[in-house]
């Protein structure tokens, strides 16, 4: 009994250090549980690894990125001189606008109704996600065959972002759609038993009392499908094409950024405006990120 | 005077049969409690009275129910002007994540109130009537959610209220609460049924007994006695009844 609990509690000392006494408590209890000791141990690598690996990438894009940043880079009209991204750079915001426009409302409508409108677990509603799970799970260069034969020759609109566009607003559809109806799910039904006990109807209960809880997490899902969008270049080379110009109108080609990497890098002769475009890439997605947690906590704070 | 008469009702879920034959006519500006263990249909009746089960797939009714003389299951009638005169209070409170003056609000401006002085009034009024204004007044902006259960319970009551209601349902309105929430409760039914009718759906045949004036007793979805709350308790004429509030099943 005296010895079981003398192995029990760790012998603190109260004149040493806070760290070394943490240290000896752990010692004391791995000691008898070596297992646990190796869990954590593993868990902790992972961590590492995953921190690791995150600031590798940023730094080597940081570090060979920056450096080429000039002025010129910058500049509105792309020369084989100047490898200029700024065509690119509102390319990438056009596409990435006109895919939400078509999406975003699609996505969100269609997650309403199947969550507030359809019978729960219904054999549409049960349908319609494994589609959309489906969807979600092809390879982006499917998408960009398909919008290739359906939007760029079918409906004859060629090369363009309008084209590009709506091939990657179907690829992100199946997203919204999904992380909306989960974040539509999440809220307590007694929330709607409580606006319908007051005489709201349905379209007051789900505007009011539905969609402001759920907003934290329909926006996150809009944020992930920005993250598609702009990194996307598969499905873009087919549909949108990879002129490097400002667009005239919705029907002319465009690239985004994304693209516009993926040719420097492949013609081997800009490596270092390359990775100068990954740069303000990478600050874009960043700002994106920032900007979505500010609003989420905002929405939350009301 | 009788404010909510029901005849002949029989409610389905599916096939399931919840509730057999119930005839009943509850009256204006009384408590009428109903008791009778889990499943027995209390809760499914009170949810009829202002259409809830509607919510329900697959529930349908047969029978009337009728609101001061008027068919609340009528094709004329509207629903959402049913539950304004018929308010509610849940088993788990239940206020919605904003202000606690939104929450109040909520109903008054969903039917067309948007005056803000109007608006100030009855989130007065009616926090005053569910005896919370005291603990409120200086918080009305704050988060609802930040509030204790028993407070969160009487902040739905005051939402009820903001409505203006005839009929105020409470369907196992302190089941969540603790002892002295559960007291405050009860003593604000108490004073409420000067100016409500009031329906609870109690699990506690103490409760039943302290604030009801008329009671029914539920088995297996159909109405055994309904009478006097003293004299169901200090004299059951059936024997179900009796067995069931001296505690010998339920």
């Amino acid at each position: 009994m005296k010895s079981a609990r003398a192995a029990g509690t760790p012998i603190l000392r109260p004149g040493g250090s806070r760290l070394l006494n943490t240290l000896r408590a752990n010692l004391l209890h791995w000691k008898r549980h070596p297992f646990s000791a190796l869990i954590r141990l593993a868990c902790f690598l992972s961590t590492c690894i995953t921190v690791f690996a995150l600031l590798d990438v940023v730094a080597d894009i940081l570090i060979k990125g920056l450096p080429n940043l000039k002025p010129s880079l910058f500049s509105l009209t792309y020369t084989t001189d100047n490898q200029s991204l700024l065509p690119s750079l509102i390319n990438t915001f056009i596409i990435t606008a006109l895919s939400l426009i078509v999406a975003v409302p699609l996505g969100v409508g269609g997650a309403i109704y199947l969550s507030e409108y359809a019978k729960r677990n219904s054999l549409l509603v049960r349908a319609v996600r494994l589609t959309a799970e489906t969807l979600a799970g092809i390879p982006s260069i499917i998408y960009g065959l398909f919008g290739m034969m359906f939007f760029v020759i079918s409906l004859n609109m060629g090369l363009s972002i309008l084209a590009g566009a709506l091939t990657l607003s179907l690829m992100v559809l199946p997203v919204i759609l999904r992380t909306t109806e989960e974040a539509l799910l999440s809220v307590p039904d007694g929330y709607r038993e409580g606006s319908y006990s007051l005489g709201a109807g349905k379209l007051r209960t789900v505007w009011r009392i539905v969609l402001p809880p759920a907003s934290p997490g329909i926006l996150a899902g809009v944020v992930l499908s920005i993250g598609r969008i702009v990194g996307e270049t598969a499905a873009l080379l087919f549909t949108a094409g990879t002129l490097a110009r400002l667009p005239s109108s919705l029907l002319s080609s465009g690239r985004t950024l994304s693209v516009h990497m993926y040719v420097l890098a492949g013609e081997g002769l800009h490596i270092g405006e390359a990775y100068a475009t990954a740069a303000v890439l990478l600050v874009f997605v960043m700002l994106m990120n920032g900007l979505s947690g500010l609003i989420s906590r905002r929405i939350i704070k009301e | 005077m009788s404010k909510i008469e029901i005849k002949n009702l029989d409610l389905y879920y599916d096939d399931l049969q919840a509730l057999k034959n119930v005839n009943m006519s509850i009256a204006a500006n009384r408590i009428t409690a109903f008791i009778g263990p889990s499943g027995c249909g209390k809760s499914t009746l009170i949810k009829t009275l202002n259409r809830m089960n509607d919510l329900i797939p697959g529930c349908h009714i047969t029978g009337s129910v009728t609101l001061d003389g008027e068919d609340i299951y009528g094709k004329d009638l509207d629903v959402n002007l049913l539950r304004k005169r018929v308010g509610m209070v849940f088993q788990k409170p239940n206020p919605f994540p904003m202000t606690i003056y939104d929450n109040i609000a909520y109903g008054p401006r969903t039917h067309g109130v948007h005056r803000k002085a109007m608006l100030d009034e009855i989130v007065e009024k009616s926090l005053q009537d569910a005896a919370i204004w005291g603990e409120l007044k200086d918080r009305l902006l704050k988060s609802a959610l930040g509030l204790s259960g028993g407070q969160q319970q009487r902040l739905c009551i005051a939402r009820a209220l903001a409505v203006q209601p005839e009929v105020l349902l409470m369907d196992e309105p302190t089941s969540a609460l603790d002892p002295i929430s559960t007291a405050k409760i009860e003593e604000l039914a108490l004073q409420l049924k000067e100016h409500y009718t009031l329906v609870m759906v109690t699990h506690n045949m103490q409760q039943a007994l302290r604030v009801s004036d008329t009671t029914a007793f539920f088995l297996l979805g159909e109405v055994v006695e309904y009478s006097d709350t003293e004299k169901l308790f200090s004299m059951p004429v059936d024997k179900r009844t009796e067995d069931y509030i001296t505690g010998r099943f339920g």
